[in-house]
């Protein structure tokens, strides 16, 4: 207890230097969460896909169509319970700041493949019926501030002209993961207005999306899918929805190491603050050092002191980051509104975030302690503050 | 009028704490480090896809299509086209005008083995000579009409499968890779090229993705390009080949350089709070030396300085570190998705003589807010405080 009350008595001794360190430490462990939290959010896509979900595209990229009589085809193959499709979209509401995905699907078959989107049944009954209809996710409608039945103008940069939409439903997540960021709109509306166009580009599909009962089969099904269509004029690809989701992922891996690269950096840095701090305190103190030493306490002593200063400054410092975390999180959620549609602190991160600040203080504190451990008690009586 | 505080007590005041510099100096030099690589990295994206276009070329696209792979120009439009006024023929008077198809073919990584998009170019012999920057550096160029393909160097290094006598299967047909082309550095190094004509054929395409062509006079293109608005059967639109690339670059180019910039705005609050500690403790243990300053005739104006010169040069001592460690990256090569084309582009980090200025500005930009309040503190001391406090 006396040992404490010392530490507690020498951590706030230099107030104003105290409060420094420990405002950088709340810095550091705050970016160094949301740094994590960002990657996290980027695999958002690969943790909320089911295993119950493969996704056929064609084999030489994902900008290729596959034809429409293949969901006949597919629906046949053995293991294949559901099967529905989706064409990307990519138009732009507005300007291309408010980036969102839009997907052109089969209605019913879709939304059955996605029970995790909640709509109420005469929501979901009034989307069927209109030909023109849309659903949304409800962090897209509250963004835009859409409300049902409003109507959304769409520029097409793949399928050209302006697209309108009746707003038919809103879907909620049922699990904070889910994505709440998608607009939904029948693949026939598309279709028939791409027939009129140019009638060689109609019946075209982006990629199918198949419904299965076993997920340990998924491999198994998968290339099954695949040898259907082998040497014939679209070759598919079939993976589990996670892979296909993560291959988008890896396609801006190098930003994401980036990213955690520099998440770690900032570590580094408030380790060079904090052991400044420490270097300073114990040189400040040297003369004290040499009379705790000289009443007969042992160099174990000033090396505890030392250590428990620092790890109680980095304790306290990355408790604080940590609370703090959380108002920012939810902070920058609000701003960056749909382009990350999950961004959750997770726990890992946070025992990540006190592992963090620990290390730094034990870090800090390694130098300073070894050097007052050795001092000799004349040359250190003898040193003036 | 008194003269300041000498530079050389500025300095050796630095030199007597080695450790508490070193350390200060050392998380500043992370944070321009930081600074300097995100501004490389955007300058690297620019500088490669600028690089990519020609002055004189014109690449028209369907309207409103905003990349290649979006893009769609019949052979119809094509043929009319080629024909406008003001296009630059070569020698044997063929208009310089190539129709390119453009898609995506997913490749896997050398690195890792996960599958990339690669841009994939349909061209012809014309097409080649409007790129002047592209030279043949190993095997030859494909034939008009064969299913070969040559492949720039980046792809080459960056995805496996792609060497030379390889061969890719893709729309039906196996392709021979038969050499590899060296672009200067610009965004075709990160391309697969190959005969037009049969690649518009073998992905059952009607049309071309884009047509790009050379304009006689650089200066004709606002004439050419009323021409092609003007004419209700092409609803296309052109642009010089500079501003489209320059385009293409710019969303990645613009997140890069708003999350690294964020980021290092972040960071800099915890080098900046280094720089005070280290300036208070400063003061601090110096209160004697103030007094004494101060009663030789030093004035307040002269400590503040003396106090401010130190944080500065402790931050300047940072930058250069930190912008030492970032030229570094230049050697570096990374390659990532473009957003805008969805496809891999290879490129280096650049650092230019303005980036070099910005973080250094940016790291004594740190030294002064984290030196302003402790050396301001040290001129308001009372001479009488001091020397009694020594």
């Amino acid at each position: 207890m006396f040992e404490f009350k010392l530490l507690l008595k020498n951590a706030f001794r230099h107030k104003l230097r105290t409060g420094l360190t420990m405002l950088g430490l709340v810095v550091a462990v705050c970016a160094f969460g949301l740094l994590r939290t960002i990657v996290d959010a980027w695999y958002a896509g690969v943790e909320s896909s089911s295993s119950t979900r493969l996704v056929t595209r064609s084999n030489i990229s994902l900008t290729f169509a596959l034809p429409l009589n293949y969901a006949e085809r597919l629906k046949a193959a053995e293991g294949v319970r559901q099967v529905s499709w989706a064409n990307w979209f990519g138009g732009v509401y507005i300007t291309e700041r408010n980036f969102f995905p839009q997907f052109a699907v089969e209605p019913a078959s879709y939304l059955a493949l996605y029970p995790e989107y909640r709509i109420p049944d005469d929501q979901k009954l009034a989307f069927y019926r209109d030909r023109q209809g849309a659903v949304v996710g409800r962090a897209l409608a509250n963004k835009f501030g859409w409300k049902i039945g409003d109507q959304i103008p769409l520029r097409g940069t793949i399928y050209p002209g302006t697209w309108t939409f009746n707003l038919r439903g809103i879907w909620d997540g049922a699990e904070s993961r889910t994505d709440e960021s998608q607009l939904l709109f029948h693949w026939a509306y598309l279709n028939e207005s791409v027939r009129q166009r140019v009638s060689s580009r109609a019946d075209q599909v982006g990629v199918y999306i198949l419904g299965i009962d076993e997920p340990n089969n998924a491999a198994l099904i998968g290339e099954r899918v695949d040898a259907i269509f082998t040497n014939s004029l679209a070759e598919t690809m079939t993976e589990t929805e996670a892979a296909f989701q993560l291959s988008f992922v890896a396609m801006s891996e190098a930003i994401l190491v980036a990213v955690q690269a520099v998440s770690f950096i900032i570590i580094v840095i408030i380790m060079a603050v904090m052991a400044n701090t420490m270097t300073m305190t114990a040189r400040e103190r040297l003369a004290e050092y040499a009379t705790l030493k000289a009443l007969g306490f042992p160099p174990g002593f000033v090396v505890r002191l030392l250590f428990g200063e620092s790890l109680l400054i980095a304790l306290l410092g990355g408790v604080a980051g940590l609370l703090l975390t959380w108002p920012l999180a939810a902070a920058f959620k609000g701003a960056a509104g749909t382009l990350f549609p999950v961004f959750q602190v997770s726990t890992l991160t946070m025992a990540l975030q006190l592992l963090a600040a620990l290390v730094v203080g034990a870090v800090s504190a390694a130098w300073p302690a070894w050097k007052m451990s050795r001092i000799d008690i004349v040359s250190g009586l003898r040193h003036v503050g | 009028m008194m003269r300041g505080v000498p530079l050389s007590y500025v300095a050796r005041n630095l030199w007597v704490r080695r450790v508490t510099t070193l350390l200060t100096a050392g998380g500043m030099a992370l944070v321009v480090y930081v600074f300097a690589t995100v501004l490389m990295m955007s300058e690297g994206i620019r500088s490669t896809l600028v690089a990519t276009g020609q002055p004189d070329n014109v690449i028209v696209l369907r309207k409103g299509a905003g990349a290649e792979i979006n893009s769609a120009v019949t052979r119809r439009q094509a043929a009319i086209l080629s024909t406008l006024p003001g296009i630059a023929t070569n020698s044997e008077g063929q208009p310089l005008a190539s129709p390119e198809s453009v898609v995506l073919i997913s490749l896997p990584k050398r690195s890792n083995g996960k599958p990339s998009n690669v841009t994939v170019r349909g061209t012809s012999a014309i097409g080649w000579a409007m790129r002047p920057g592209v030279k043949m550096v190993e095997g030859r160029m494909f034939r008009p009409g064969t299913a070969e393909i040559v492949v720039g160097q980046a792809t080459a290094d960056g995805f496996a499968r792609v060497e030379l006598g390889a061969s890719l299967r893709f729309a039906g047909r196996d392709w021979q890779v038969v050499g590899r082309f060296d672009a200067n550095r610009s965004g075709f190094d990160s391309e697969i090229w190959g005969d037009a004509e049969l690649m518009m054929q073998s992905f059952r395409r009607g049309a071309s993705s884009v047509l790009v062509f050379r304009l006689a006079d650089p200066a004709s293109f606002d004439a050419i390009n009323s021409l092609i608005d003007d004419d209700p059967r092409l609803a296309l639109e052109a642009k010089p080949e500079i501003q489209f690339y320059a385009e293409q670059s710019r969303a990645l180019a613009t997140f890069i350089n708003i999350l690294g910039l964020s980021l290092a705005v972040i960071f800099s609050i915890g080098a900046v709070v280094g720089a005070m500690i280290t300036m208070f403790a400063a003061v601090a243990s110096r209160i004697g030396e103030i007094g004494t300053l101060r009663a030789l005739g030093f004035r307040r104006s002269a400590v503040l300085w003396a106090f401010m010169l130190e944080s500065l040069l402790l931050s300047a001592i940072g930058g250069v570190a930190g912008l030492a460690a970032a030229s570094v990256m230049q050697s570096v090569n990374i390659s990532t998705t473009n957003f805008q084309s969805f496809a891999e582009l290879a490129f280096r980090f650049v650092l230019t003589p303005q980036i070099a200025w910005q973080s250094l500005l940016f790291a004594l930009a740190m030294g002064l807010l984290g030196g302003f309040i402790p050396a301001w503190r040290a001129a308001r001391l009372q001479i009488v405080d001091c020397l009694r406090a020594a």
